[in-house]
This record gives structure tokens, C-alpha cells and sequence, in this order.
């Protein structure tokens, strides 16, 4: 057999995005939520390169690229309410940040 | 050897997505994600993507990790506490998601079967010219778009990360 089925690189792409979600519901770190999310953006962005290559075309590597741009753009911002965040509250533990709650 | 390849960066990428999630230390999770991230772009150079496979090199595993850890450094984070977050994200969590992982690879099998197959250097159409001509041509609006996002991003992260004036 020469060759990978499409269909390996999209389920790689479906377990990649889980494991992000299971991070993103599971654990407590901010920082840790916060890279669950990159994980998921990474594992979409799998998806549309295989895509890409199946209907040759570069369309989906333009998605790809604005993902990643966007990805950067989040991470600076994200990164810098975090860290208003633990400069507030000295705290990383998103159960502890529920001032909006009481 | 496609299919060797694929495996194995396939592997890497699924054990460390994993040890992303069990990690309690953060600076454990960032490198591993850095793994991640580097087996997912040799998978884009077997699809063709050259150019994106580098974007992802220099722009997720270069800058934004480097943020991450920077981050990570700077606030001194330790590991996390074991005790267990909402008994609910775990008892209803757990099952939802292996039922989506399932629904998932099961309607991608559907869709699918055996027909569709990748095969190393089939597709050329990923390298910096045709993504540079896509790009100034027929996205040349989002483009621009994204610039002044970007604008807007180091303005916010600037804004929310400087000292309070007194």
C-alpha cells in the first residue's frame, strides 16, 4: 500500500480536537485551559490542510494561515488578561476567579 | 513510507496531545505542545502544505510557545492541585466526548472509504508562490483585515499588561 487514506488525517484531527477539550473541561491551571485551546485550533487546522489537498486547492491553506494569525493575535491578548488576572487575584485557578459570580 | 511516516509523527502528536492534558505542571503542557505542534508540520509537508509548515514552525512553536513559557516563567505557575474540579465536567464530560469521537470517525469512514488516499508530492500547490498569489489576489481584503487585527491585539495586549497609573 503506497499511501495514507484521507480519512487517517482527518480522525487524527478529531482526536487531537478531543484531547483539547478534555484539557479545556478537565484541568484547573489558566495557562493550561489556554493551551487546550491552541491544541483544538491546531487539530482544525489539521483538518483543513487534508481537506485542502483532497480538492487541490490552496483555499484551505489560507484558512490555515488566518487561524494562525488569529491564534497569535489571542495569545497576546489572552496572555495579558491572565497576567491582570494573577496580578489582581495572585491566583491561576480558574474555580478561584468567580467574582462575577458572588 | 508515507504510511510509516504518518505514523509515527501521528503517534507523536496523539502521545503528546495526551501528556498536554495529565501534566499538572504548565511548563510540562507548554512542551509538550511544542511536540505537537512540530510533529503536526512535518504532516503538513506530507500533504503538500510547505508553507504553512513552516508558518507553523516559526509562528506556533516559535512565538506563540515562547509567549506561553515566558508567561508561564514570569508568573511563577507550579503544578496543580490533584483534588478534582466539578464532579459534572468529568461524569458527564468523559462520555460525551468518546461519544463525539466516535460519531466523528465514524461519519469520516462514511464519507471516506478507501477512495480518497494521500500520497507524498501529488499535490503541489502549497508552496510560498500559490499561497502568495491566493493571498494578494483573492483574499487580499481578509489580508488586510488581519492586519489591523493585529494592530488591535498589541494595542489591548499593551493597554491590559502595563502598570496602573497612579
Amino acid at each position: 500500500m503506497s499511501g495514507v487514506p484521507l480519512a487517517w488525517y482527518l480522525i487524527l484531527s478529531a482526536v487531537l480536537f478531543s484531547l483539547g477539550i478534555a484539557g479545556f473541561l478537565f484541568r484547573k491551571s489558566v495557562i493550561t485551559i489556554f493551551m487546550s485551546i491552541e491544541l483544538m485550533l491546531n487539530a482544525v487546522n489539521l483538518s483543513f490542510v487534508a481537506f485542502s489537498y483532497q480538492l487541490k486547492q490552496v483555499n484551505g491553506h489560507i484558512f490555515t494561515f488566518f487561524v494562525m494569525v488569529v491564534a497569535a493575535a489571542e495569545a497576546a491578548v489572552g496572555l495579558a488578561i491572565i497576567l491582570t488576572v494573577f496580578k489582581n487575584r495572585s491566583t491561576l485557578n480558574v474555580d478561584e476567579m468567580n467574582s462575577m459570580k458572588d | 513510507m508515507d504510511v510509516i511516516l504518518f505514523l509515527i509523527f501521528a503517534i507523536i502528536a496523539v502521545v503528546s496531545a495526551v501528556n498536554v492534558v495529565v501534566q499538572t505542571h504548565p511548563i510540562s503542557s507548554a512542551i509538550s505542545l511544542i511536540g505537537v505542534m512540530a510533529s503536526l508540520a512535518v504532516l503538513y509537508l506530507l500533504l503538500g502544505a510547505e508553507f504553512i509548515a513552516m508558518a507553523q514552525i516559526i509562528v506556533y512553536a516559535g512565538a506563540v510557545m515562547v509567549l506561553f513559557v515566558f508567561v508561564i516563567m514570569l508568573l511563577n505557575a507550579g503544578a496543580e492541585s490533584k483534588r478534582g474540579r466539578s464532579l459534572m465536567a468529568q461524569l458527564l464530560g468523559m462520555p460525551l466526548l468518546i461519544a463525539f469521537l466516535a460519531l466523528a470517525s465514524y461519519f469520516i469512514q462514511r464519507l471516506y472509504p478507501t477512495g480518497a488516499v494521500v500520497r507524498f508530492g501529488v499535490f503541489q500547490g502549497g508552496s510560498a508562490q500559490s499561497v502568495g498569489m491566493a493571498l494578494f489576489t483573492t483574499y487580499l481584503l481578509p489580508f488586510e483585515v488581519t492586519s489591523v487585527l493585529i494592530l488591535i491585539a498589541i494595542v489591548g495586549a499593551v493597554v491590559l499588561a502595563r502598570k496602573e497609573l497612579p
